[in-house]
This record gives C-alpha cells, structure tokens and sequence, in this order.
C-alpha cells in the first residue's frame, strides 16, 4: 500500500470514529443524565434510545437556519465552522493505539507523529476561542457577546496552568513527541508504580484535569453557555446546524482531552503490569491497543457526565481566581519540582 | 421614562444595560429586571413586574365569595393549598366563624404537604439556577409524590382549590395513613440526598455564602416576611407568633439563619421541610384521635353575605405573610380584596440586594427569594 | 387594651376608631398620618414597626348607594361623617396595615383621601416597605405620594391612562391595549 493510501484511511478512520464518539456522547450524557437523576432519559427511538442522536442530528439539520437580522452575516457563519475545525484538527497528533503491522507494513496507529505533537495540541486548543468569540460577537447579542467574553478569559486563564502542567510532562519524558510520551510510560518505576503519567506527575494530573473541564467549558467551567444566567451563551442566536456544529465541536473537544489525558497521564493504551506486545500477534496487538485506548477514553469521556451532573457551577470571578490564583501558582511550583527532581537524578 | 429614572446619576455610556427577562431561562414565569452592568457586575438593577397582572383583585369585585377560591390559586402556584386557606379564614373572620377542628387539622396537613412541595421547587431552582440539575429531580419526583396525594384527595394537583368557606369539602381518604407512610421515608431522603449535594460541596457554599447579605434590620424595614426573614436572624413565623388552624398546639422549630445570604435562605428552606414533616405527623396523630363523623365544616349560609366590615387576616404561607384584606359592603361580592403577597414585598428590595453583585449572583438571589410571578403580579 | 392604647398613643390626632372582628382600625387624618405613623412604631408600648401592607380602596360606590344600606353598614365601613349629608364623604382610603413584632397586635390606619386633592404624604421615609405599594396605589388609584423616590406606575404599562381599581373602570377595560405601540 502506498503511504498517501494508508494516511488518507487513517484520517477518513478517525474523522469518522471521533464523530462517532461525539454522536453517541450526546447519547450517554443524555442517558447518564437520567440514570444520574432517576429518571428514564431519551429511550424510544431504537433499542436504549440509541437511534436519538440520529433523529436529533435530523432535526437540527432540517431546521430553518436562522441569521439574526443584525448579526454579521460571514462572522456569523464563521463562528461554528472556526470552532469546530480546531476541534477535529488536533486530534491528528493524538495516538488512538501502538501499532499494527498488515501485509508486512508497520502502520502506526496516528494519523502523523509530528515531533512538536504537545505544542500543535496547545496552539489549536487556543484556536477553538476564535470560533466562540467570533459567534458571540457577531450574533449581535448582549448575552452573546457576554458568554463570548466569558470564554475568551477562561480559556485564556486556563490556557496557561494546561501549558505548564504539559511542560512538566514534556521534561519527564524528554519529548514533545505524543507517540513518544505514550511509548514510554510502557513498564513501572521503582519497582512497584507502573511508568504513567499520573504516578510520576499526580498534582500535574489533577491541574491538567481540572483546566481540561475549563478548556471544554463543561460544569463546573460552563460560564460561557450558562444557561440560567446569560441563556446560552454565545450561542444563544444560532439555530440548527450551526448550533450542531458548536455543540458537536464540543464534544470533539471532550473526546480530544479524553484522549490526551490518557496519553500524557493513563499510560495511553497500555496496561499496568502486562506487556500486552509480548503475547499478541502483530495485528491483534494493534486491534487491542486500540481497544485499551479506547476503553480509557470512554472512561474520561464518563467522567465528564458524571462531574457535570454532580457539581454546580462556579461565578466568573471564581473561575478566575482558581485559574490565577490557585492553578497556575501550583502549575509553577509542579513544574520547578519536576525539574528540579530531573537535574538531581541525572 | 424608565431610561431616566434607571439611570439616576449615572451616563448611559458608561454601563451596559442588560434586559433580564421577561423571557429568559432564570425569570421564573415572566418577571423582568434591567440590569445596568459593568462588565460582569450590576451597577443597579430595576425589576419590572406586572407581566402576569391579570387583575385578581378587580376580579374579586365581580366575583361572589366561593367563586374567588379558584382564583386563588393562581397566586403562588407552587403551594395554592396555603393561598386558598388564607382566603378562606378571611372570609371566615369577616363572618364571624370559625372552621371546625378536624377541618383545620386537614387545613394543617394539606398546608404543610404544600410547604414542603413549594420548598423542594423553590430549592430545586435555586440549584438549577447555579448549574446542580441533578438535586432539583430528586427533589421534584418526591413533590409528584405529593402531587399524587393533593390530586387524589380533590382531582387537582397545581391549582387545588382546597376548601370551602368554614371548612373543607371532604374528609382525608382511608388510605391516607398508608400513602403518607410511604411518601414520608422518601421524602426525608430526597432532602437528605439534596443535602449531601449541596451543603457542603464547596462550589456550592462559594456561589451562596455571602451572596446578597442582608441584615435583619433591612430585611424589616423592607416588610419581609417569611423564609427570606428568618435567614436574616429574625425569629418570626406567623405559625408561632400568630398561631391559627391549632398551630399552638404543635410542637416544631423555627429555623433562623444568621446573614440573610442565599445560603442561610436556602439551608432554613432545607431545615423548613424537616419541621412540616414533623408537623404533619402530629397533625395527623390528632386527626386520628377525633371521631369519624366530627364535622367538617361550620354552619355556613348557602349564600355568603357577611356584615359589612372590613378584616385583614394572614397566614404564613411559604413564602412568608400571606394576607387578604377583605371589605364587604354586606352584599354577596367583596367590595374590595387587597391581597399581601409575600415576595412582593420582598423583591421589591430586590435592587438594593443586587447592587455590586455580579449577574450570575443576581439570578442565585432571584431563586432563593423564591419570587412567584403569580402572586407578585395578581 | 390596645384600642385604649392606640388612643393613648395618637391623643387627638385619632380621628375615630374602629374594630370589626377583632381587628382595631384608627382613622387619621391626611396631613398628620406620618406624624401618626411615626408615633405607633415609636411608642415603647405599641411598637408598630413593621408596615405589612399598604394599599388604596374607593368608596365611590358605598356613598352612592348611601341611603339604603345606612342600617347595614353600621358595622362602620366607610361613612366616618354621617352627620354631614350635603357633599359626599372623601371618595378614596388609604389603610396601613401595621404590625408590631413585639406583641404581635395588628392594626389598621386610614387615611380619607377626596378626589380633589389626592396626595399623601410617602411613608417611605419610615418604612422602604412602602415603596412597591405606594407605587401600586398610585398606578391603581391615581393617588400620588409626596416624597416618593419613584413614583412610576408599577403593574400596569406606562402609557396605561386609567387607573383600573377605581369604581367606575368596567371590569372587562376600556380597550386600552389594543392601542400599545410596541417598539
């Protein structure tokens, strides 16, 4: 097979597998929901309501589409399309399984293993505020443009403790390589902890957690679409599927930092103690590095819905002091220690 | 006209004037505040209300004194059981009667059953409104449970029209008894589940604790009156001060707060329900102790005409002092009916609470007053 | 007993009294009822200090049917002159209904208001309780209070002409708002 064949399948595979995800996350977070509240949730359309996403994805799609008539109109179709993009971009550097070898060829499970995979992982993440203050601005709407803002700042703010608790990472593995930093949390460190990310840097693993739920502006993070406060936020004047599209880039989004938490911190898609390469044959080996991987992402992803349902939502000063104040002063001090660990053992 | 009076001492260009309301997922029903802000902060806040006037009180005139139950209970929909009792003890005073024994117990029971639903919506809300979804659907299925006793005693489950003048219309169902015993452990454990939710969740107590403070002289001097009074420290619930329907006879607490911010109205809401729960055990363990064919209603004319006067009779409902001022002239109408809801006056501190508070702080405060457009309109 | 009390308190400047059922009512007249209303919250025995409500009635109707229903509204509804059949009494009421926190005693002050001078003075300067209702008063009676921080009409929009609680508006309206001009 030639390479350009081999790199289309794996882009066209996880375009359609990262869409697949978002579709049957709006599946779980509405039936999580309900199974969190005791009640019964979407469960009429196909088996387990499975078939609601579809009749949902209909819906929005054979709404009328709406442009406010004092919005600006490019800005205002800008607005999706800028958010989404970023969203299903970044995750071309993020690993979905080791490897698998077909007809002699070694197929790395990557869409491209760049060698500056961690700062294409950032700069897109900061891309995605375009898209939402682009929408908010040109929606023409005081709410808008309130939740617009509200994003902007946070994922600004926030932006700075997930760099740095990246950084941290970036100095223990030695690359800036995600194939890299997922190969090497493979076997365990003094004997006992297996190599992950989560043993070695346990406070970068909650600060990168805490500002991943700010960065996917999920609960408690939601400000910019606070429902009960300025409606829905900056995308308060879409409708159809332009809505779809934020609400999908959304949940790309959270299917991204799943991905990459489990990547920097969950030892990607290997398991503690067991060398799963050592008694696989080459393709089943791939096939079930993907499912580990897989299986840890669902989890993340899980964990998203669980923490939404759970917890309230923090005030916007609040949002900022803990991203000033608390997240990036220990995001610096993580980072000082980990380096000064790294210079006293080498 | 309300550009110039909103911004008294401040330049239009300076703040942004934000229109909360009246349709907008927080305005519960169809209240509306404009809001000037600065940034995310309120500069002043002028809530607009009358959306859902419907003229209650010019109906009344119209109306003969039976047929102005129902209207009743579209005043605060939440709990219309208290709203109906309240008018019909006005009416009653006016009269000169009073409501047997075991209709009054029923009034107790059917009133607490309401305060407790109104609380659970009002708490509920008040999560919703600050991003916890989850404790509002445990709460709400328990006030369905409610719901279900409300509607098998007289077919209504919102707007009940409980009562008659000088009594009630039926006496409780056999199986009261075996519904409540069923309803009463998940009830407790909605509240209790609602609690390890929220109370101690730090984000929770960030969001409430010190929001919109307000001291238990404002809170006086602005008439309130209720829940929202108690939070400030007052120790004033009509039930005791003011007891009727044999409230004297029960033994409950009255929970206080001591900084009047969302957080205190929220906890005695919480602390509220455990009380009627209590209440309505003993309520119905004195039901239980009168004969069966104890009359339900006082002797009441087919047609009521009581003597011109004018009385003014209030109960605590929920929200706080529900009062009915009814004038009669002698003939079958009220000749004028002024109704005292409570979070009318309560909201009408609204700007004063708001001030320097941020929007998402605005609408925090808004659920935990508990404001019903119903009854704040008429 | 309180009537004994509130007479105490008020002197002269009580014009009469009244009780319906337990409930004591004081009529005052128009220019004295601040005074009257700072005495009652003030007085160490009474101590009404919390203004419940606030609200207006029109009389219009009970004076217009005056000669039949004399013997009916002995109870002392509304015609505090009785003496004086020639001009009608004061077509408008102004009651507060105060509460004392301390022994918990409620009472009721009137004020007569006549059509042609229909300002009171705003109890705003003793309880902010007064706001919202006085702004009610003046939206549904036309009733002005002097020395109120806001007076803007509060339930009914702004452009509404009437003044709907009065007797003579028809219960159905007067069709005003099928003349809103929405912007």
């Amino acid at each position: 097979m030639d390479d350009w064949l081999i790199a289309l399948i794996k882009v066209v595979f996880i375009w359609v597998w990262v869409l697949l995800i978002a579709v049957i996350m709006t599946w779980v977070e509405r039936r999580g929901a309900s199974m969190i509240q005791d009640r019964l949730g979407p469960n009429r359309a196909g088996p387990f309501g499975l078939l609601q996403p579809l009749a949902d994805g209909i819906k929005l799609f054979t709404k009328e589409d709406i442009v406010p008539d004092k919005a600006k109109k490019i800005l205002f179709s800008l607005g999706p399309i800028l958010f989404a993009l970023p969203a299903f971009s970044a995750y071309a550097v993020v690993p979905f399984g080791d490897k698998i070898v077909l007809g002699g060829k070694e197929i790395i499970l990557q869409v491209s293993d760049i060698n500056v995979g961690f700062l294409y992982v950032v700069a897109l993440g900061s891309m995605a505020v375009y898209g939402i203050i682009v929408g908010g601005w040109a929606s023409n709407n005081k709410y808008s443009i309130l939740g617009g803002l509200r994003s902007t700042a946070q994922l600004i703010s926030y932006e700075v403790p997930l760099g740095l608790a990246l950084l941290a990472i970036t100095l223990i593995y030695g690359t800036f390589s995600l194939r890299e930093i997922a190969l090497a949390q493979q076997g365990t460190f003094l004997g006992v902890f297996p190599n992950w990310g989560i043993f070695k840097q346990p406070l970068g693993f909650i600060l990168f957690i805490v500002t991943a739920y700010a960065e996917a502006n999920r609960v408690p993070f939601d400000l910019p679409e606070a429902e009960s406060e300025i409606v829905s936020g900056y995308h308060t004047e879409y409708g159809s599927m332009r809505l779809g599209l934020y609400l999908f880039g959304e949940y790309v989004n959270l299917c991204t930092l799943s991905a990459l938490i489990v990547t920097f911190y969950f030892g990607a898609w290997h398991l503690p103690y067991i060398n799963m390469a050592a008694f696989l044959g080459p393709i089943s080996y791939g096939i079930a590095s993907f499912l580990v991987f897989f299986l840890k992402v669902s989890f993340f992803l899980w964990l998203f819905v669980w923490v939404r349902w759970t917890v309230p939502r923090f005030r916007y000063d609040q949002v900022m002091g803990l991203g000033w104040k608390a997240l990036i002063p220990l995001a610096l001090i993580n980072l000082f220690i980990t380096a000064l660990a790294i210079q006293l053992t080498i | 006209m309300l550009e110039d009076s909103c911004l008294s001492g401040h330049s239009t260009g300076d703040y942004v004037k934000i229109n909360i309301g009246p349709s907008h997922p927080a305005m519960h029903g169809t209240l509306r505040v404009v809001a000037w802000t600065d940034g995310e902060t309120v500069v002043k806040a002028d809530p607009e209300i009358g959306y859902l006037h419907r003229g209650v009180e010019k109906l009344a005139e119209a109306m003969t004194y039976h047929q102005f139950i129902p209207i009743t209970d579209r005043l605060n929909y939440c709990s219309a059981i208290c709203n109906n009792v309240s008018y019909e003890m006005a009416v009653e005073k006016l009269m000169g009667i009073e409501a047997p024994e075991k209709a009054q117990l029923i009034r107790v029971i059917m009133m607490e059953l309401a305060r407790i639903a109104d609380h659970q919506v009002c708490v509920g809300i008040l999560g919703v409104d600050l991003g916890a979804f989850t404790p509002f659907f445990y709460l709400i299925i328990q006030r369905e449970e409610i719901y279900e006793i409300f509607e098998w005693y007289n077919g209504a489950r919102l707007t009940n029209t409980f009562g008659r003048i000088g009594g009630v219309e039926a006496d409780l169902p056999d199986d009261f008894d075996q519904r409540w015993r069923e309803l009463r452990p998940n009830l407790i454990k909605a509240i209790d589940e609602t609690d390890k939710l929220l109370t101690h969740n730090r984000i929770w107590m960030d969001r409430t604790i010190g929001v919109t403070t307000f001291s238990a002289e404002d809170a006086l001097n602005w008439g309130f009156t209720g829940p929202c009074l108690r939070a400030c420290g007052v120790k004033r619930d009509m039930r005791k001060d003011e007891p009727y329907c044999m409230y004297d006879r029960f033994d409950f607490e009255v929970p206080t707060g001591k900084h009047g911010d969302v957080f205190d109205r929220y906890m005695v809401r919480m602390r509220e329900m455990e009380e009627s729960i209590k209440i309505i055990d003993q309520a119905y363990k004195m039901y239980k102790e009168l004969p069966a064919d104890a009359p339900l209603m006082a002797k009441v004319p087919k047609a009521i005409r009581p003597p011109a006067g004018e009385v003014y009779n209030a109960i605590e409902t929920p929200n706080g002092e529900l009062g009915f001022f009814v004038k009669s002239d002698g003939s079958d109408k009220p000749y004028r009916l002024k109704i005292r809801p409570p979070c009318y006056m309560i909201y009408q501190a609204f700007p004063e609470m708001v001030k320097g508070e941020m929007i998402a702080d605005l609408v925090a405060c808004l659920s935990s007053l508990n404001v019903i457009a119903g009854e704040l309109d008429r | 007993m309180l009537k004994d009390m509130v007479q105490g308190c008020l002197g002269p400047l009580a014009v009469c009294m009244n009780e319906c059922q337990g409930d004591l009512s004081v009529e005052v007249s128009k220019p004295q009822v601040l005074e009257v209303l700072r005495r009652l919250k003030d007085d160490p025995g009474l101590g009404f200090d919390f203004l419940s409500d606030l609200f207006g009635v029109d009389n219009s109707d009970l004076h217009k049917k005056k000669p039949a229903p004399k013997k009916a509204a002995g109870e002392g509804a509304a015609d505090a002159e009785p003496e004086q059949p020639g001009p009608l009494p004061p077509r408008f009421e102004v009651i507060y209904l105060l509460l004392s926190l301390k022994t918990n005693k409620r009472l009721q002050v009137k004020v007569k208001v006549p059509e042609d001078d229909m300002t009171v003075d705003s109890a705003t300067s003793i309880w902010k309780a007064a706001t919202w209702p006085e702004r009610e008063t003046f939206d549904m009676y036309g009733i002005r209070f002097k020395g109120h921080p806001d007076l803007r009409k509060l339930l009914m929009w702004d452009e509404f002409p009437a003044h709907p609680l009065r007797k003579d508006y028809p219960l159905e309206g007067l069709g005003e708002e099928r003349h809103l001009i929405y912007e």
